[in-house]
């Protein structure tokens, strides 16, 4: 890096604006009447000076506050639109997404559908720009961080005339006595709790420079979340599956690799009363029953390792626990949360055969309808046949009976029924509340005696490894917010230049209260309060309008 | 000092990426199902409707047509009467089929290999932890295993007459 040197002796990098040692304002930067921009101490922001390369281009493009703030902007608008219609996972998992956002939300929700806002969040335009923000805040943060830093180790206690000149706050006195004057400053700057720094006389009181890295440990903060959230992305971060189990059964759990199988012994659902009077308004206001609780009590198994997976391999109970909403089953790095639940599903049904005629009735089958038996005896020579089972019962399009799937939703069974009377037996279609002879009139019937039902209950497998990214990116995040809000640097610089005091100021906010604590430090000193020249202007210019 | 400047800021925009690409690719193009071509297959051991023992192990020195189904999944009914056929054409060339059914009643598979005359081997995934250990979402889904025991193919979906008889010919032994 070529450098120059300034006046006082101290190297500079190029494209520096003040000196970093006696703030010196570099030739060719000079406007004499104007007042010093003192961003980042004016120092050599690389990336606005070395601008060759490619590389270099895109240090530049990022490093920019303007395009960083139009990332955001742009971010923050997109994060809006994905707000205004449901997004695809939240839609009703039967529904066709195209016909869904028209039919729902008219043409606004076609176009929503058609630009892809309904898949927002995990779209890869809009995780570019999350990308991009991440990128723009390392970028910038590293571009003033360094160079910052140095100035502020580097700078001296004797400052350039034109340094101080050009400050916001800024005044000259004739004292009779520099040295009481200074002594006196000195006992109220360390009283306000400066540090105070001593050069040939001259003095720079400084308090507060740790809020100057606010900025960027708030950015570290921000980045280390960024890294969690992208990090989901990795394998074995992230787990996030549904399960269903029915009462009395048990099932592996999803993404443990056939390790864990949980089992459901009991589900219990519990309702507010209704007649409780501190509820009552609340219970009509919701306008139906509410539900106070619900809990799986949940077994946990863990399978032998025979080297195999299915149906061998003995089941080890490790835990129980009732699992309750955001009260969930750990183990491991997983956790099992109660999400949902479906009550009274078909279980178990009953029939009996009967004589059509005489209503005389012959025994009682109970069909698992999750594993039906094929014959039922009902002896004395009295005995059913399931000749087809469909859980869920439904005739497709070439118009032959099926099931839509393997829950008994809508179960149909086609019984066949033999009786000492009939033994070449009798075919008869039975569902809920159908029963039809499909081939010819019968002699016996199967009538519907009692159902038994189970509750389903559903949970959520969850393994997330982000969790103390983001806890610990945020907490830093917060730090760094905090120390960059709640304190200033300010620093005040008092001089002897030709037999005069020169007093001039500087803070990264709140000018005010530097004043005041000049004003305080000044008070007998016999030197005059130097003057805010942002706020002379101002005057100036109102009384010329 | 400028050769160290555009290292840095190169080194430093080359991590950036990495990373961000690993993150489009995980995310966007990489095949997250659990069996893919290429891997050693998981071991399992399910019993057939006969009660016959049937272990992928056992079945070294083999080709395995692994074929993932439900009796309510229509393209699943439509191409067994097209695997029957051909198992009894491949069987002597040393290829099996196991057709693994997604957890229904025994009632309904049994009735079902009556109606359409089944021979292969067909076990009922009860619980399904094959089909959680395989990461089979949508049915029919067939993996194809060699005599080593390795997947060669991962395909969801309907088949042909001619593609089952390809994938056949894929996992002939010693071809």
């Amino acid at each position: 890096m070529s450098k120059f040197t300034c006046e006082c002796g101290h190297k500079n990098p190029r494209g520096t604006f003040v000196c970093e040692s006696c703030g010196k304002p570099v030739e060719g930067n000079e406007q004499k009447e104007q007042l010093l921009d003192m961003k980042y101490e004016g120092v050599a922001r690389r990336s606005q000076t070395y601008t060759t390369t490619f590389i270099d281009k895109i240090w530049m493009f990022f490093s920019s506050v303007k395009v960083g703030i139009w990332i955001i902007v742009v971010t923050l608008v997109a994060s809006a639109i994905g707000t205004i219609y449901p997004q695809e996972m939240y839609i009703p998992p039967t529904v066709n997404p195209a016909n869904h956002y028209a039919d729902e939300y008219g043409l606004m929700g076609q176009l929503y559908y058609q630009l892809g806002f309904h898949n927002l969040y995990s779209s890869w335009w809009y995780m570019l720009l999350i990308a991009a923000l991440g990128v723009s805040i390392f970028i910038a943060s590293v571009d003033r961080f360094f160079p910052l830093y140095r100035a502020l180790k580097t700078q001296r206690v004797t400052r350039h005339e034109n340094f101080l000149k050009r400050q916001r706050v800024y005044g000259t006195s004739a004292v009779d006595d520099i040295d009481r004057s200074f002594d006196l400053a000195k006992e109220k700057l360390k009283e306000k709790k400066y540090n105070i720094s001593e050069e040939n006389g001259n003095i720079v009181a400084e308090k507060g420079r740790f809020a100057r890295w606010g900025p960027y440990i708030n950015h570290i903060g921000l980045i280390i979340f960024l890294i969690g959230c992208m990090l989901r992305y990795f394998p074995g971060m992230y787990v996030d599956e549904h399960m269903w189990i029915r009462e009395g059964e048990t099932t592996v759990v999803p993404s443990t690799g056939g390790k864990y199988h949980v089992g459901n012994e009991e589900f219990l659902i519990e309702l507010y009363d209704e007649d409780d009077e501190v509820f009552k308004e609340a219970m009509q206001r919701a306008g139906g029953p509410v539900v106070k609780t619900y809990q799986t009590d949940a077994v946990l198994y863990e399978r032998e390792d025979t080297g195999a997976v299915g149906s061998e391999g003995e089941l080890i109970e490790v835990d129980r626990k009732k699992i309750r909403v955001n009260d969930p089953m750990k183990f491991d790095s997983f956790a099992l949360y109660q999400v949902d639940y479906k009550l009274h599903e078909l279980n178990t049904m009953s029939f009996t055969l009967e004589n059509k005629e005489t209503s005389e009735t012959f025994g009682r089958v109970d069909i698992d309808l999750f594993n039906p038996r094929s014959v039922y005896d009902l002896g004395n020579g009295y005995r059913i046949e399931i000749r087809e089972y469909f859980p869920d019962y439904f005739m497709n399009s070439s118009n032959i009976p099926t099931t839509r799937s393997q829950i008994p939703d809508n179960p149909v069974f086609i019984f066949e029924m033999y009786t000492p009377e009939t033994p070449e037996g009798e075919v008869s279609f039975v569902g809920i509340r159908t029963n039809l002879e499909p081939v010819g009139e019968n002699n016996y019937k199967m009538t519907f005696v009692d159902v038994e039902t189970k509750h389903v209950t559903a949970l959520i497998v969850r393994k997330d490894h982000t969790l103390p990214f983001l806890i610990i990116g945020g907490i830093i995040f917060m730090i760094g917010l905090v120390q960059g809000s709640y304190w200033a640097h300010r620093r005040i610089w008092l001089q002897r230049i030709d037999g005069k005091v020169w007093v001039a100021g500087h803070t990264n906010k709140n000018y005010l209260a530097l004043r005041k604590d000049i004003e305080f430090a000044i008070a007998d000193t016999g030197i005059s309060t130097p003057i805010d020249q942002v706020e002379e202007e101002e005057i100036t210019k109102d009384k010329n309008n | 000092m400028k050769q160290k400047r555009l290292i840095v800021r190169s080194s430093i925009l080359v991590v950036i990426g990495i990373a961000l690409a690993y993150t489009f690719y995980a995310n966007f193009i990489a095949d997250h199902s659990v069996a893919q071509a290429g891997d050693y297959s998981i071991n399992f051991v399910l019993n057939d409707l006969e009660g016959e023992r049937i272990e992928l192990e056992g079945m070294k020195g083999k080709g395995v047509f692994l074929n993932f189904w439900g009796t309510y999944c229509p393209p699943c009914v439509k191409e067994m009467p097209i695997m029957e056929e051909l198992y009894t054409e491949y069987k002597d060339q040393g290829v099996e089929i196991v057709a693994i059914n997604a957890n229904e009643t025994e009632l309904q598979v049994e009735n079902f290999a009556n109606r359409l005359g089944l021979t292969f081997p067909i076990a009922i995934d009860k619980g399904r932890n094959v089909i959680d250990a395989y990461g089979i979402k949508p049915l029919p889904t067939t993996i194809l295993i060699d005599e080593h025991g390795v997947i060669v193919r991962v395909f969801s979906g309907g088949m042909t007459e001619q593609m089952v008889r390809d994938f056949m010919e894929e996992i002939k032994p010693g071809t």
